[in-house]
């Protein structure tokens, strides 16, 4: 039973840092039907800012607002600098401007900053543990979990209440009608881009108290898990990106946990279940677990 | 108000319409009427500014509006019913028209909301209902409320009629006359060619993108020879397509 709880808690922590990285996919998707490997790219700018921030009297309290702005910031830039000049183009056009950009994001890193790993430090109680009854559970994970509902909360209330969220909830599912209701297009796809980054900066805020370093190709696992999870839920559906984010942080702390160790990788023979699990998934249900019906496929 | 002036749409190599050029003047109601694939919804989506001419020119109170967004169109005053009534599905009635009035200061959506409630009991029954769930009468109500959020100079209607059982049809000519009552300006795209005649002021008749025939609501209705020429026989009977919706 304690196991058990622990690695319940365990699997919510990473499933809510999916579930975050997630949504920015799907949010993306439902707008401009654009898969953005790119996406995982904020990981590493948020990475590096605080690398620079710590370089220069940078301190845990203050500095996730930053990374936060920077990430909305990078995320609205790319779409001004790459992604609206190919917004008619066709979805397979788009994706490959997204590999594009992450291409040449691990590029610049490399070149700018260093192919090496940049360490800064990790706040002093990541780490910290207390017990319930006879459980132990990290302090760390209790923060990601509290820190993704409260994020999730505001997302759903800026989708359900606010006019912004209105919109892009209504260009997702036809987009000239919404321009014929007066929502300006650039608007809408702009606004959408910057929510999605702000939503992967508290991710990485969180994927980086733990492990507090840059690297220029940090961002592609991220990425992959990501666009997984939101695969899984139905691309397109909010409330499926965070159950698909969810579902597999579980399924991976779960077989990670209980499966029988294998002497050399261990690890990797849980990765290879999970995808065999998600392989299975998709057999019997290519559509995720919600179906989106207004949006097209890639 | 609106002067579209010899305009040319194409898709890839086919010309939709041809050098179409019609007037509405304010306080008008212009039925567009003629048989499908004419060219009707082209013309209709091109002055909303959905599609962008080749040639030609679109004037809407004398200043030039060829190609601009649609959305710089609702902004000065022109809506458009679109065809298939397209309403937002996953949004309930009332995200549908509030984001309808996304143009208008919130004190002006605010009561606009309320005129809407009130103009049409049947969506203020379904006020929180997904729009995905409403009836096809109910969707074409929820329809012209939607475009009437941003209080248009120019309505311009796409079929508001299509698919709908006869009793809906006449629910739907009952508010076009008391918008005309009103004094809205309108432009009406209709299969119900004669119905729709009798209520405009005039018409224009299209046809495989020119517009052929032009005259008083009354005098292409009362010209069946014409009808007969260009429509045949069943003319104001067609048999719409099944309704995606």
């Amino acid at each position: 039973m304690t196991k058990f709880l622990q690695t319940l808690v365990d699997g919510l922590g990473v499933g809510s840092t999916y579930a975050l990285l997630a949504l920015g996919i799907t949010l993306i998707f439902g707008v401009m039907h654009l898969v953005n490997f790119a996406h995982g790219e904020l990981i590493t700018v948020s990475a590096y800012l605080c690398y620079f921030l710590f370089l220069h009297g940078g301190s845990w309290w203050w500095m996730p607002l930053v990374i936060v702005g920077a990430a909305a910031l990078a995320s609205m830039g790319t779409e001004l600098v790459a992604f609206r000049w190919v917004r008619n183009a066709s979805p397979f056009t788009l994706l490959l401007t997204s590999f594009a950009l992450e291409r040449l994001s691990h590029a610049l890193w490399q070149i700018g900053v260093s192919p090496k790993q940049r360490a800064f430090p990790k706040p002093t109680w990541v780490f910290n543990t207390f017990t319930i009854g006879s459980v132990r559970f990290e302090v760390m994970d209790v923060v990601t979990i509290g820190v993704t509902l409260i994020t999730l909360l505001i997302t759903a209330v800026v989708f359900k209440r606010t006019m912004f969220g209105i919109s892009v909830r209504a260009a997702a599912e036809d987009f000239d009608a919404a321009r014929l209701m007066g929502v300006r297009a650039n608007r809408v796809i702009s606004g959408a881009f910057a929510f999605a980054g702000v939503l992967a900066a508290v991710a990485a805020c969180l994927i980086l108290m733990r492990s507090p370093a840059a690297e220029p190709a940090m961002g592609s696992d991220w990425l992959l898990k990501a666009v997984l999870a939101a695969v899984i839920g139905g691309l397109g559906s909010f409330t499926g990106a965070v159950i698909g984010g969810l579902a597999l942080g579980l399924l991976e702390a779960f077989t990670r946990a209980y499966l029988p160790e294998v002497a050399t990788g261990f690890d990797r023979f849980s990765t290879g279940v999970v995808f065999i699990v998600i392989a299975a998934f998709f057999v019997a249900r290519p559509e995720g677990v919600f179906k989106i019906s207004s949006a097209e496929r890639v | 108000m609106l002067d579209v002036d010899q305009i040319t749409t194409r898709y890839g190599a086919v010309t939709a319409l041809h050098e179409a050029t019609l007037q509405v003047a304010a306080g008008e109601v212009v039925a567009l009427v003629g048989p499908n694939g004419a060219g009707k919804t082209t013309l209709l989506n091109t002055v909303a500014g959905l599609l962008r001419p080749s040639s030609g020119q679109v004037r809407f109170e004398g200043a030039t509006i060829t190609g601009s967004e649609p959305a710089a169109l609702v902004r000065a005053g022109l809506a458009l019913v679109p065809e298939h009534r397209r309403i937002f599905r996953d949004l309930t009635v009332e995200e549908n028209l509030r984001l309808a009035g996304v143009t208008a200061t919130s004190h002006d959506r605010r009561e606009r909301l309320l005129e809407a409630a009130e103009l049409f009991p049947v969506l203020r029954a379904k006020w929180a209902v997904s729009a995905g769930y409403l009836s096809g009468g109910e969707a074409q109500q929820l329809a012209v409320a939607r475009a009437l959020m941003s209080n248009p100079k120019l309505l311009l209607l796409d079929e508001p009629t299509l698919g709908l059982a006869p009793t809906l049809v006449d629910v739907i000519f009952d508010l076009l006359a008391s918008l005309r009552a009103q004094g809205r300006t309108m432009l009406v795209v209709e299969q119900n060619a004669q119905r729709v005649l009798h209520l405009a002021d005039r018409g224009y008749l299209l046809r495989t993108g020119r517009i052929v025939a032009t005259g008083t609501g009354a005098e292409l209705a009362a010209n069946t020879n014409l009808f007969e020429a260009f429509i045949g026989a069943d003319h104001g009977a067609f048999s719409p397509p099944p309704d995606p919706a």
